[in-house]
């Protein structure tokens, strides 16, 4: 197969396909309502909600090697820590 | 009021740009997340090992040390090259043949490709027959960059200081040549000292540039190659081997193609964090 270099696994590619459906409702969300909801967050920072999308991934892949290089507890902990923050960057950031 | 219509189709013009990144960038970079949860033994055979590369290296004294080097060799030339290239900048001629020679001898460096820099330094600085090792040892310091790791970091900061100082020199003139002499004739009547001039006229005027020039030097340092690896290819010992080095000996000496794909991982959400906070303050110090 000629994408056999790749090296693909199903667990990667559902990783891919999650972050081009997240890409996919953006851009709905911004046909549907153009502008990208600017605003001045908690944070101090002016965001769009292309901005939090990306804060939010970045933080998650943080949250991610960080849960791996200081605990034992199970990743899905994590997972859980990260929606949490995603959900804080949505709303408040 | 008047009604915009708005028009997505604009969109269908990136394509070609989307196209290319995604050859030399996406596609790539998608590999790598692949290889990270993998174990290889060549052949094109790939064994599912999970996040255990990732916690390998997030627990391993290597890549902490590396980074730690990372860090301090970026902070060092930050604090070096950023000032000086300030300094120098604020010295250049403003008018006359002598803005011509400074811009050209100023932008030289920045000609010269990277292995050919640490090619250079590494002869200029051979302790027995270089100009800078010999002239060192004959004044009595004790210099040998091969096997010193005072003197191993001592080089490779000077090496970059050299290279790239330019870079801040040529973008803070730039930024300079930009204030109008309004400003200097109004701080000439109001007596204003020369330190008074930079802080509330020159600085203000150079932040954005400022900014760029921070940006474009972190960033660079910190994906720092072929200079160190020409010059000292990471030693003495381990004591010059950066992120980048590190992440080369681990992929291609080591063929460890999984830990060496969880560590550009890592390493690539360093600098997207870097680039992100930079890319934030310049963004607000622009509205500002």
């Amino acid at each position: 197969m000629f994408l056999s270099w790749m090296a693909w696994t199903w667990q990667t590619a559902l990783f891919f396909i999650l972050i081009v459906l997240a890409l996919t409702c953006m851009a709905i969300w911004e046909y549907k309502s153009p502008g990208g909801g600017p605003r001045d967050g908690v944070l101090g920072l002016h965001t769009t909600r292309g901005d939090r999308l990306f804060i939010s991934l970045l933080g998650s892949g943080f949250i991610h090697i960080f849960w791996l290089g200081l605990t034992d507890l199970p990743l899905w902990g994590a997972s859980i820590v990260a929606v949490v923050y995603a959900i804080f960057v949505f709303r408040k950031v | 009021m008047i009604n915009k219509t708005i028009n997505q189709k604009a969109w269908f013009m990136v394509l070609p740009v989307l196209a290319l990144v995604a050859f030399n960038a996406i596609i790539p970079l998608m590999t790598v997340v692949n290889y990270s949860v993998q174990e290889t033994f060549g052949d094109n055979l790939f064994f599912w090992e999970g996040i255990k590369w990732f916690e390998e290296v997030m627990r391993s004294e290597r890549f902490h040390d590396a980074l730690g080097r990372q860090l301090l060799f970026t902070l060092l030339i930050l604090l070096i090259e950023v000032p000086l290239g300030v300094g120098i900048a604020l010295t250049m001629p403003r008018q006359g043949i002598g803005v011509t020679i400074c811009l050209v001898l100023m932008a030289l460096p920045l000609l010269i490709p990277w292995n050919v820099v640490g090619a250079m330094w590494n002869i200029f600085a051979l302790p027995d027959i270089g100009l800078l090792g010999k002239m060192l040892n004959g004044v009595g310091f004790d210099y040998n960059f091969t096997q010193n790791t005072f003197w191993a970091w001592a080089t490779v900061v000077a090496m970059d200081v050299w290279h790239w100082t330019s870079l801040v020199v040529l973008l803070c003139y730039a930024g300079l040549r930009s204030i109008p002499d309004a400003y200097y004739q109004a701080s000439k009547i109001d007596g204003a000292s020369s330190w008074q001039v930079f802080r509330y006229i020159q600085l203000p005027k150079m932040k954005r540039v400022l900014t760029i020039a921070l940006l474009l030097r972190l960033m660079d340092s910190f994906m720092i190659y072929t200079e160190p690896f020409v010059l000292t290819g990471g030693g003495p010992g381990n004591s010059t081997t950066f992120l980048s080095i590190d992440l080369v000996k681990v992929a291609l000496g080591q063929f460890d193609l999984g830990p060496a794909a969880a560590m550009s991982i890592i390493y690539f959400l360093v600098v997207l964090l870097l680039c992100w906070v930079l890319y934030t303050l310049m963004m607000r110090n622009e509205t500002n």
